[in-house]
């Protein structure tokens, strides 16, 4: 990155930081914006917190042009809280093109002591936003899968003795024992509770 | 041509409320967050009110008798006068806000409804204005409103997304505690037939069969065989545990979960291979074959008829007194509703320890001993032959849960048995546990799969204070002494913290435990190798 749009990205990084922290925040209820976000207590304020946290490392992160690898955990412990707060993908990571209109703003603002920044490095810092976003959008599809995964396993888990002593019933070929009981469990289990995410009284599904 | 929005136009849609005040803003039911109505059968086994199809989705029709708004005010009505701690709750609160950001509810998902000042006020404002003289003079000007079905399904939202931990009351001045405004508030919903399926299927079995599945009794002597298959393998010592048996000075009892799930089945494994070395002179039943009670998350009443079988099984079976295992939302129970409820158990003796003859003056009302009590008194008195290197490959902390730590005060004892059972002991940060614990995002009956959103943002707290023990000590494994814990935190830690697995607390005495006879051990109680003991290459 060309020095003089890293020194002052440097120099306005305390600005940059806080209004992009307050525009992601102010997504949140007025009555609840003020309590989420405390920043200063990693435990009792988790959600003000990371985000803080992590979206100063990303600052950081950029201005030391360090490589995606890197910055990718922090994106992850953003995006893993958006992802079940039940945002649309392109909500979810919107925030990260909040970082180019305000980086923008600021580098407006400046006075012309300054000088000019060249248009080509603000171009290329601005394309380094566009792969940060790409990689949320990666982070964000995996974390959803990750919630119906959960889903599906907690079930078989729970249920894994019952499983166990099935199978020794039925003394079939491992694999299609498995997939037997499994099936079966599965089935049992939705009626019981109704798993899977249906509704088992839309489903009219019935134990009797 | 639409418009494409913005990015941070996009990023504003959801989750920002409109200006208008709480009381004006009616509920929206998000995907995730709620869990399916009760089917009719569970609610038929146990004689409850308007049992029928629907689904709790809104904006469906809730098949409700013509006059639950009757119902409604009848039912709070009568709860105001029996329960003065109600009334207490709905005067007294000076909205100070102390509370406002304590509940773990509130801090994952945002919500200012999830606020416990706003959730009590739910219900308090529809309290202001048909209870006291200037709500129904001044209706909104006095903080009251009315009562609509819009409000009616804002409770049902809500009441079922607070887990009734009482982690918001440690702090307020007043002790208002909003996990009994909760149980109250689900009560009279429960009038109605509004229970949700996966509370309602767990009380329908227990009340049929004794357990949260339905169990019966020889699915349950078959995976008490296969838990003492592994024993076995192990350990090479056998295990025999009786059921049902007539005359056994104890009774134990535990959370079914531990019978056939994992985790819980290696805490299981852990109690029959305590009692086995100890010669306990016990007794499992498949009757009383369940610790939890989700009777309590519906209402005092059917908790009271679910909690009564392990006093008749007690009186049954002749024992002296009861032992319990490692559960949340039962001890809550038996400290604080099971003599009221089912007592005085006249019948049974105070419990004495047969070990080491320590009389448990704390148990003298219920007759009922916690296992971290008993299993401490053990280890205090020098009982127990203990290898803690065998739980080297761990590196433990522990969570307390919001049952045992503030519902009784159970902190110590399981922290001093995992010392003396493992080497690699580390607290989470002091304003994350003890009786500040944040919940593990799915007590009080908010474990079931279509509400996962809901849990893992409630959990999120949690899980973020494991993180950090995770990263700064490099802890691999988090304790409890709770089936809901063990059947829930698995799935919160492979979300927010993985890496990080789940144990009861007597899985791991079970495996620093030295029995009597038993061969060299190369396995722990998960069947995975112990790790290599220092030096014992060079000896
Ligand atoms: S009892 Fe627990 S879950 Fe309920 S409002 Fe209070 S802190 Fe939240
Ligand atoms: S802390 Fe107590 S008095 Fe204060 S707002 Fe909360 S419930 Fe009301």
């Amino acid at each position: 990155m060309e020095t003089k749009l890293k020194d002052t990205l440097r120099e306005k990084k305390p600005a940059i930081l806080k209004r992009w922290f307050d525009v992601i925040m102010e997504t949140y209820p007025t009555e609840a914006a003020g309590f989420l976000k405390g920043t200063k207590n990693r435990f009792t304020s988790p959600v003000g917190y990371t985000i803080y946290e992590g979206i100063d490392g990303l600052i950081d992160g950029l201005i030391r042009e360090v490589p995606f690898e890197e910055l990718s955990p922090l994106l992850d412990s953003i995006i893993k809280i958006r992802a079940v707060q039940k945002f649309s993908p392109s909500q979810a990571v919107a925030f990260i093109f909040h970082l180019k209109r305000i980086v923008n703003e600021e580098l407006q603002n400046m006075s012309d002591a300054h000088g000019v920044i060249d248009a080509a490095a603000l171009s290329e810092f601005g394309s380094k936003i566009d792969t940060l976003a790409l990689i949320s959008f990666d982070i964000y599809m995996e974390s959803r899968e990750k919630v119906y995964e959960l889903k599906a396993s907690e079930a078989r888990k729970r249920a894994f003795r019952l499983l166990q002593r099935e199978s020794q019933l039925y003394e079939m070929q491992e694999k299609e024992r498995s997939d037997f009981v499994i099936t079966n469990l599965l089935r049992e289990e939705n009626q019981l509770y109704g798993m899977q995410g249906q509704d088992p009284n839309i489903e009219t599904t019935n134990l009797k | 041509m639409a418009k494409t929005p913005k990015p941070e136009e996009l990023s504003k849609i959801d989750y920002k409320l409109p200006e208008k005040g709480w009381m004006d803003t009616p509920v929206e039911f998000k995907e995730g967050m709620y869990c399916h109505g009760a089917r009719p059968q569970y609610l038929e086994t146990v004689d409850f009110p308007n049992p029928r199809q629907w689904s709790s989705k809104k904006d469906e029709d809730w098949k409700l008798p013509e006059n639950w708004k009757e119902i409604v005010l009848n039912g709070m009505k009568e709860r105001l006068e029996k329960y003065r701690s109600f009334r207490l709750f709905m005067d007294i609160c000076v909205r100070c806000g102390a509370c406002a950001d304590k509940c773990q509810f509130f801090l994952g998902t945002g919500d200012p409804k999830n606020m416990p000042v706003l959730r009590a006020e739910l219900i308090r404002s529809v309290y202001k204005r048909y209870f006291t003289a200037s709500g129904k003079m001044l209706g909104k000007l006095a903080g009251g409103r009315e009562l609509t079905l819009d409000v009616l399904k804002e409770w049902w939202y809500y009441f079922y997304q607070c887990s009734e931990c009482r982690r918001c009351s440690v702090f307020c001045p007043y002790g208002i505690d909003q996990a009994e405004i909760t149980m109250i508030g689900r009560e009279i919903l429960n009038l109605l037939g509004l229970n949700t399926d996966w509370i309602a299927g767990p009380v329908a079995n227990s009340y049929m069969r004794g357990n949260h599945l339905g169990l019966e009794p020889h699915t349950i002597k078959s995976n008490f065989d296969f838990m003492a298959e592994d024993i076995e393998e192990v350990t090479g010592i056998k295990v025999e545990p009786t059921f049902n048996r007539k005359g056994a000075e104890i009774l134990f009892v535990a959370p079914s979960g531990d019978f056939f799930g994992d985790p819980g089945t290696y805490t299981c494994m852990g109690y029959l291979m305590l009692f086995h070395e100890l010669g306990l002179d016990y007794t499992w039943s498949t009757y009383a074959s369940e610790g939890g009670n989700f009777g309590s998350f519906t209402s005092m009443e059917m908790g009271k008829r679910l909690n009564y079988k392990i006093y008749a099984e007690a009186k049954r079976l002749g024992v002296k007194w009861i032992l319990g295992g490692e559960c949340g939302h039962m001890w809550r129970v038996v400290n604080q509703y099971m003599d009221t409820w089912n007592g005085p158990a006249d019948f049974l003796e105070v419990p004495v320890s047969p070990i080491t003859g320590t009389r448990f003056e704390n148990a003298k009302s219920t007759k009922m001993v916690h296992i971290a009590e008993f299993t401490a008194d053990l280890i205090k008195h020098g009982k127990l032959k203990l290898d803690p290197s065998r739980n080297d490959h761990l590196k433990v902390t522990f969570h307390d849960s919001c049952n045992t730590a503030r519902g009784m005060g159970i902190l110590d004892e399981p922290r001093y048995i995992l010392k003396n059972v493992l080497n690699h002991f580390y607290e989470m940060p002091e304003e994350t546990i003890r009786e500040k614990t944040f919940c593990c995002g799915s007590g009080s009956g908010l474990n079931a799969a279509e509400n996962m959103e809901l849990r893992l943002r409630g959990g999120f707290p949690r899980a973020n204070a494991v993180k950090y023990v995770h990263q700064k000590y490099g802890v691999n494994m988090l304790t409890n002494i709770c089936a809901i814990d063990r059947a829930a935190l698995p799935t919160l830690m492979n979300y927010w913290v993985p890496g990080v697995d789940v144990a009861g607390v007597h899985e791991l005495v079970a495996n620093a435990l030295v029995m009597k006879g038993e061969k060299e051990r190369t396995q722990d109680l998960r069947l995975e190798p112990l790790p290599e003991k220092v030096g014992a290459e060079n000896v």
